[in-house]
């Protein structure tokens, strides 16, 4: 199908894009998961406000700090960036598993954390690694953390007046190892379910599930347990407890255990 | 905006898609479009070198920009070694989703003329055949690869 109708807003800069989300927008950022939803008219816009044109949100910064990342880096960028991998190498993992290749080349980061699918890869993983979204709006600035961010399928804190311009994560501890786990009947399909963990030196321990309910779940009883010792099976049968269904309580154990021991190793 | 570095021209309606445009537009018709929701990968193209789904995007945002299609591959008459190693190892029955592979791979093949069988079937999963079957697929490519590899 074709997408209805639609007025077609093009800003050169995010000063110029505040106004505009004021009316009944639809932010098109790299338009993988939006324009099938136009495509197949499950979304109706009056007006989409396309922020491709925003070269000042198209980056990766790392100076020794946290990571920052502009919300409109291609998928493909933080795949390919050396520092993430070395620094970060959780988002490095998590970003190869999304989409496919073709996906990544347009599909943004910040699109795929204002889409807020439940069983998408890098809300988890930011969630894992205690991120913070910053957004703007023509009545101020304001940061959200990845935990407060979520708050059901495809629905965030964003306020529909509220562009999403940064995504900034902490920088990790020395010797803090990654593991990342997902199930998915075909390869780069939509995961069925997944796990994200950070488990570092001293104590640090970071455990966030997706396709596990209708947000990505982050269990402070597992990270606590990790913390103090237990085990890679102990810790993921506390971050998946809450659940639900037998099936996917057992596939995200499995999963979470996965990604622990991967992370340990 | 160019394709195959050609000039094309046009005034699209802010909600006509890449691909339509490519098809209707440019009259390029090599370019299939499948399920226009990003699955089938039958219309991939490459915009600026990577490979993208044509179906996802608006004609309008293509503005100014470089564009390959499957057009574009076979230069001064001679097939692209992808295309001779379909041809070769009978790795399309009906064609359909033929330009799309070829336009994922040519892309996939040079970022990385190494890439081992593994790497290959990954890059593949991103493009649908529902005839042929993949076997005879991911041999060509590998023979393109081998060729590709040689021949520079």
């Amino acid at each position: 199908m074709k997408p209805a109708p639609f007025d077609y807003r093009a800003p050169a800069s995010v000063e110029e894009t505040l106004p505009l989300l004021e009316l009944d927008t639809a932010v098109l950022a790299g338009g993988q998961s939006l324009v099938p939803l136009l495509n197949l008219r499950l979304a109706r816009p009056e007006v989409v406000v396309d922020i491709n044109g925003l070269a000042e949100l198209d980056y990766l910064r790392a100076d020794g700090g946290p990571l920052r990342i502009g919300a409109m880096t291609r998928q493909v960028t933080l795949e390919r960036s050396e520092p993430v991998r070395r620094g970060w190498p959780l988002l490095h993992k998590a970003v190869r598993l999304v989409g496919h290749r073709q996906i990544r080349s347009r599909g943004t980061v910040g699109g795929s954390v204002a889409h807020a699918d439940p069983a998408a890869e890098l809300p988890a993983a930011l969630l894992a690694l205690d991120a913070t979204l910053h957004m703007r709006s023509t009545g101020g600035a304001r940061r959200v953390a990845a935990s407060e961010f979520f708050l059901g399928p495809l629905y965030t804190a964003r306020e529909p007046d509220e562009l999403l311009v940064e995504i900034e994560v902490p920088g990790q501890p020395d010797g803090a190892g990654a593991g990342f786990a997902e199930y998915a009947r075909t390869h780069g399909d939509f995961a069925t379910a997944g796990a994200a963990a950070v488990v570092g030196p001293g104590g640090h321990a970071g455990i966030a599930l997706f396709g596990a309910g209708p947000v990505p779940v982050r269990s402070e009883a597992a990270d606590q347990a990790l913390a103090s010792g237990a085990g890679a099976r102990e810790a993921a049968e506390l971050a998946a407890r809450e659940v639900e269904g037998e099936h996917r309580r057992a596939l995200c154990t499995e999963l979470a255990r996965r990604a622990i021991e991967e992370a340990m190793a | 905006m160019e394709i195959n570095g050609r000039p094309y021209e046009g005034d699209v309606e802010p909600r006509t898609l890449l691909s339509d445009f490519i098809r209707h537009g440019a009259g390029l018709t090599g370019t299939k479009v499948g399920c226009e929701q990003g699955v089938c990968g039958a219309c991939t193209v490459q915009l600026d070198g990577e490979p993208v789904r044509s179906c996802l995007m608006l004609a309008i945002q293509a503005n100014g920009r470089s564009l390959r299609t499957v057009e574009g591959l076979a230069a001064d008459g001679e097939l692209h070694p992808l295309q001779r190693a379909f041809h070769e190892a009978h790795a399309l029955q009906c064609g359909f989703c033929t330009p799309g592979f070829l336009m994922s791979m040519e892309a996939v093949l040079r970022a990385d003329p190494d890439a081992g069988e593994a790497e290959l079937r990954e890059a593949l999963a991103g493009n649908l055949c529902r005839c042929t079957g993949y076997l005879g697929i991911v041999e060509a490519v590998q023979h393109a690869a081998r060729e590709m590899r040689e021949g520079s």
